[in-house]
């Protein structure tokens, strides 16, 4: 998979934790995705289609998405499964929100869908032609899991914008 | 942080729809609107629903997602402003390329916060957008040829 596409959403992650947990998020491991995925916690999947598609899931370990929770809504004490699946929602969607939004101003054009949240223990796979990437984050409240399967779509030679200069 | 409580002409507390598809969210948007001493007049979670919960409720200000299911808070925004010219609706979304703010505020809406909202910007962009003029009804196409 082209870096130019994954680093709108690495930087987005990093930027949304930071904004709603206050902590960083640093890169801990980077695979590429032969199986099916097996989410680790709580997971949410936004599709992506237009000039740019594909999926990206959000996948936190259960504390950070209580965690998370907690900070973002002040909620305190302990939180049901469901609450915390809407936060890890919510989050998908601001964070695959910014990076596309990156991605627009680069000249894309492309739909982003309501985030679902994935349930499936295994079962999702990147296409044939497009394989995922897995990046694990580490932060103080637990580890973030974000699985990456994006391509451009097939476009005539030289209609694409300049992404490289601009994505350094 | 503490905030002012917000006014809107002469009643005693600014009224607010709130839609967004996230419970969660609007959870958390209408615990700012409440912390800015507002008052939740309705919420709903798409946009078909928000059309017809603005006009049950006619809040002082709309808080509208964009992309949401069954219809998106752009296309909902272009049917509340046709049918109420004088609505104020504010987007909030984590979608904020350029062409979907033009879109929106083409439409209609007054203005844009990205996610995740900051308390103190939405409350700013309230303020301003409650002290703005309404804006006149758009010509439509006929008024202009004619």
């Amino acid at each position: 998979m082209k870096m130019e596409l994954m680093q709108p959403f690495i930087n987005s992650l990093d930027a949304v934790i930071a904004e709603t947990m206050g902590c960083s998020a640093e890169i801990a491991d980077v695979t590429m995705e032969e199986g099916n995925y097996k989410r680790t916690g709580i997971a949410a999947l936004v599709g992506i289609s237009g000039e740019i598609e594909g999926r990206v899931i959000l996948d936190m370990e259960m504390a950070a998405a209580q965690q998370a929770t907690a900070d973002i809504a002040g909620a305190e004490g302990s939180l049901s499964e469901e609450t915390a699946r809407e936060t890890v929602c919510e989050l998908t969607n601001m964070v695959i929100g910014n990076a596309v939004t990156q991605l627009n101003n680069y000249g894309f054009k492309f739909r982003v869908h309501p985030p679902e949240i994935y349930a499936l223990d295994a079962g999702l796979q990147g296409a044939a032609d497009t394989e995922a990437v897995v990046l694990r984050f580490e932060t103080p409240k637990g580890a973030v899991y974000l699985n990456i399967a994006v391509r451009y779509k097939q476009r005539r030679s030289g209609d694409r914008p300049g992404m490289i200069a601009l994505c350094p | 942080m503490e905030f002012k409580p917000l006014t809107c002409e002469d009643k005693p507390k600014v009224r607010f729809l709130v839609v967004d598809d996230s419970v969660f969210a609007r959870k958390n948007l209408c615990k700012m609107v409440q912390a800015f001493g507002g008052e939740i007049a309705g919420e709903a979670g798409d946009g078909i629903a928000a059309i017809a919960e603005y006009a049950n409720t006619l809040p002082d200000i709309v808080l509208m997602d964009i992309t949401m299911p069954k219809m998106e808070g752009i296309e909902a925004v272009e049917h509340i402003v046709r049918d109420h010219p004088e609505a104020r609706i504010v987007m909030v979304s984590s979608v904020g390329y350029q062409d979907n703010i033009l879109s929106a505020l083409q439409k209609g809406a007054r203005h844009f916060v990205q996610k995740p909202v900051k308390p103190e910007a939405l409350y700013e962009i309230i303020r301003y957008v409650l002290n703005d003029q309404v804006a006149p009804a758009p010509a439509t196409a006929g008024e202009i040829q004619s």
